[in-house]
C-alpha cells in the first residue's frame, strides 16, 4: 500500500513526533516499500486461525494485591528534565 | 601467568575459586583490555570502579571459603539492562543521561551469582538494527577483519557492543537480548557462542522494553559450556514479571554430555535460500555431517510458513515499540526540548530524542495499530504468528532439534546497507522465525568464510529444551574446532 505525504503527517501526529515537511516525502515512499514488502502476508491462509496473543501456554497469574513498594518520590524524580516541590513540571496546560 | 583475558569464562571461574587468581587480579586484567580497545567503541559506559570493589568482595567470599557460583567473573552488560546507579542509554539520545534507580532482575541475578559489571556495551538504539550502526554514541567495530580487504567490518546488532567485547577477549562473557535475532546473528559475525532462550525463561523487568512478546535476555561467551555456565546465573522466576515462566531452570552445565547419539537433527528444506553464499550452504551440510558422525539421524523436515515470518515480525515488533516508547515523553526522564504547549514539547522531544531507525518503526507500528488498519496488518500478523508456531509444533514432533544457518552472510562491510532497511530487516531471516515462536535458539561458530569472516549454525529447539540445545550445541562446537581469532589490531589503534 503506497502511503501519502498526508498519511504520514497524520500517522507522526498520531506518534507525536514532529517531522519536517521536507522529510515526508521521503518517508512516504521508503515507509511504502517496507509496506509493499509486508503485504505477502495476504497470501497466507488465516481463515478460522486464532490469533497469538501469547506466545507462552500459560495463563497470566494473579498476584496479591498488596502494596510492595513505595514513599520513593526523589527516585522517581531524580532524572526528570524538570521538577518543582517534589512534582513534574509541564508547559502550561489550562488557560 | 598466562594472559587472563584469554581464559574462558569456565577456567576464568574455577581459577578465582581454587585460588590460582584472585578476583581483583582477573578484573584488572579485563579492564585493562577494556581501556586498550576504546576504538572498538564496544563500551559507552565503563565501570571499573565498581568492578574492582565488587572483585574484592569476590576475593573476601573466596577467601572466607564461600564462593557462589560464577564468584568474581567480569561481565558486560548490554546497555538495555537498567542497573541501579550506573547510567543506561538504550543506545539513544533520549535516555543520554537517564541514570536508573533500581537493578533489572537478571543483572540482579548475577551479582547474587558473584558476577562482576565490566561495563555497559555499545548496541542499536533501543535494540533495532542488525549492524550496530543505529547507535547514539556511534558504532562498534566488529574486531574481525577480512583478509582480502582490510575494511571495517559491522558486528551485527543490535547487541553489537557485547558480542566485539567476548569476540576481543575484553570479557569472558556478556549478556544481550535478542527481539528477532540480536544475540545470535552478532554473535555469528564475531565468531562467538550466543544463545536466545526460551521466551519467559529470563525475567524482563528492568529491561528497556523493545516488542514485548519476542525480548528475551541471553549469554555471549566464547564457548558453548560458558554460555551454559552464564544462563544458569540469568534465569529463572521472577514474580515482577507477568510473562516469566514459574520453572525452576535447570543446571545447564550438566547437560553437555557430549554426547548425541539418537538424537533426531531437523533440516528445515525452506531456509535454502535463492542467493545464499555456498560457503554457507556448505557449512550447514557440513554441520549436518559432523552431527551425523557423532551418531544423530539427520531428518528433512518442512516449515512452510518461514518465508512469512519476517514481514510479519516487521509489523508485530513495531506495533509493540510503538506502544512501549510511548513512555518517552519528555516530563518523568530523559531528555526534554522546550516548547511552548505540551503537545510541541512531545513532538519536538521525541524527534531529536530518537534516531531514524527508532523513528521509521514508531511510525511502522503507528499506522499497523491505527483505525482502519489494525485488522489488516496487526490482526493478520498475529494471526500468521499462529501459524509460524504451529510449524515448528508439527516438526517437533518428529525431531529434537532444528539445524539452520544463523545468518544469511557474513559480517558485511560498514555504511554497506544503511540505505536499504530491508536489505538489512533480512540479516534476521533465519532468526526471526524461532523468534516468533518464543523457541531457544543458539548460534555456534562452526567455520570461516574464504576471506577469514567467521561464520555460525544456529541450533533451534522445543520451548524449554536448553538442555538438548545446548548438548547439541556442544557437539556441532567440538566437530567444528574453529580455533581462529582475530588479529588484536585495535590495541594499535587504541593506544
Amino acid at each position: 500500500m503506497a502511503l501519502d505525504k498526508a498519511t504520514v503527517a497524520k500517522i507522526a501526529h498520531l506518534a507525536r513526533l514532529r517531522v519536517a515537511d521536507d522529510r515526508l516525502e521521503g518517508l512516504a515512499s521508503e515507509l511504502s516499500n517496507i509496506l509493499t514488502w509486508i503485504e505477502h502476508l495476504e497470501e497466507v491462509d488465516t481463515e478460522g486461525v486464532t490469533p497469538m496473543s501469547s506466545v507462552v501456554e500459560a495463563n497470566l497469574r494473579q498476584r496479591e494485591d498488596a502494596i510492595t513498594d513505595g514513599a520513593k518520590a526523589d527516585d522517581i524524580l531524580a532524572n526528570a528534565p524538570g521538577t518543582a516541590a517534589g512534582f513534574f513540571t509541564v508547559p502550561k496546560v489550562v488557560e | 601467568m598466562a594472559d587472563l583475558t584469554d581464559l574462558t569464562l569456565a577456567e576464568a571461574r574455577d581459577g578465582v575459586r581454587s585460588g590460582t587468581f584472585s578476583a581483583t587480579e582477573l578484573t584488572q586484567a579485563h579492564i585493562d583490555a577494556v581501556e586498550g580497545a576504546r576504538g572498538l567503541n564496544a563500551f559507552i559506559t565503563e565501570t571499573p570502579e565498581r568492578a574492582l570493589a565488587m572483585a574484592a568482595d569476590s576475593d573476601a567470599r573466596v577467601a572466607a571459603n564461600d564462593p557462589r557460583p560464577m564468584e568474581g567473573v567480569p561481565i558486560a552488560i548490554k546497555d538495555l539492562f537498567c542497573t541501579d546507579g550506573v547510567r543506561t542509554t538504550a543506545g539513544s539520545h533520549i535516555l543520554e543521561n537517564f541514570t536508573p534507580p533500581y537493578e533489572s532482575s537478571v543483572t540482579q541475578n548475577i551479582w547474587d551469582a558473584g558476577g562482576v559489571l565490566l561495563g555497559k556495551t555499545n548496541l542499536d538504539e533501543f535494540a533495532m538494527g542488525s549492524s550496530n550502526e543505529n547507535s547514539f554514541f556511534g558504532p562498534v567495530e566488529n574486531p574481525w577483519r577480512a583478509a582480502d580487504d582490510g575494511q571495517s567490518r559491522v558486528p551485527g546488532g543490535s547487541s553489537g557492543g557485547s558480542a566485539a567485547a567476548v569476540a576481543a577477549n575484553i570479557a569472558p562473557g556478556a549478556i544481550g537480548t535478542d527481539t528477532g535475532g540480536s544475540i545470535r546473528q552478532p554473535a555469528a559475525f564475531t565468531g562467538i557462542v550466543g544463545m536466545k532462550p526460551t521466551y519467559g525463561r529470563c525475567s524482563r523487568w528492568g529491561t528497556v522494553a523493545f516488542a514485548s512478546s519476542l525480548d528475551q535476555a541471553g549469554p555471549m561467551t566464547r564457548t558453548v559450556q560458558d554460555a551454559a555456565i552464564l544462563l544458569e546465573s540469568m534465569a529463572g522466576f521472577d514474580a515482577k514479571d507477568s510473562t516469566s515462566v514459574d520453572i525452576a531452570a535447570p543446571k545447564f552445565e550438566a547437560a553437555l554430555t557430549g554426547e548425541v547419539k539418537g538424537l533426531k537433527i531437523g533440516i528445515p528444506d525452506e531456509y535454502r535460500l535463492d542467493g545464499m553464499p555456498s560457503e554457507i550452504e556448505a557449512l550447514w551440510t557440513q554441520g549436518a555431517e559432523w552431527l551425523r558422525d557423532a551418531g544423530a539421524e539427520i531428518v528433512p523436515v518442512s516449515l512452510p510458513m518461514t518465508q512469512y515470518a519476517l514481514p510479519a515480525y516487521y509489523i508485530v515488533a513495531p506495533a509493540e515499540a510503538s506502544s512501549n516508547l510511548a513512555r518517552y515523553d519528555g516530563i518523568r526522564y530523559g531528555l526534554r526540548e522546550d516548547a511552548e504547549d505540551l503537545t510541541d514539547l512531545y513532538e519536538t522531544t521525541r524527534a531529536s530524542g530518537f534516531g531514524g531507525e527508532v523513528q521509521r518503526r514508531i511510525l511502522i507500528g503507528t499506522y499497523a495499530l491505527s483505525a482502519g488498519y489494525y485488522d489488516a496488518y496487526y490482526l493478520k500478523a498475529q494471526k500468521v504468528r499462529t501459524r509460524i508456531a504451529e510449524d515448528f509444533r508439527q516438526a517437533f514432533e518428529t525431531v529434537d532439534v532444528l539445524l539452520t544457518p544463523t545468518a544469511p552472510s557474513e559480517a558485511f562491510v560498514a555504511g554497506s546497507k544503511s540505505d536499504d532497511p530491508i536489505a538489512m530487516y533480512l540479516n534476521d531471516v533465519f532468526t526471526v522465525p524461532g523468534s516468533m515462536a518464543g523457541l531457544p535458539g543458539i548460534s555456534v561458530p562452526a567455520g570461516n568464510a574464504a576471506n577469514g569472516l567467521p561464520l555460525g549454525l544456529q541450533i533451534l529447539a522445543k520451548p524449554f529444551d536448553e538442555q538438548t540445545l545446548f548438548r547439541a550445541a556442544h557437539v556441532l562446537e567440538m566437530a567444528a574446532g574453529v580455533t581462529a581469532r582475530p588479529t588484536q589490531w585495535w590495541k594499535e589503534a587504541g593506544a
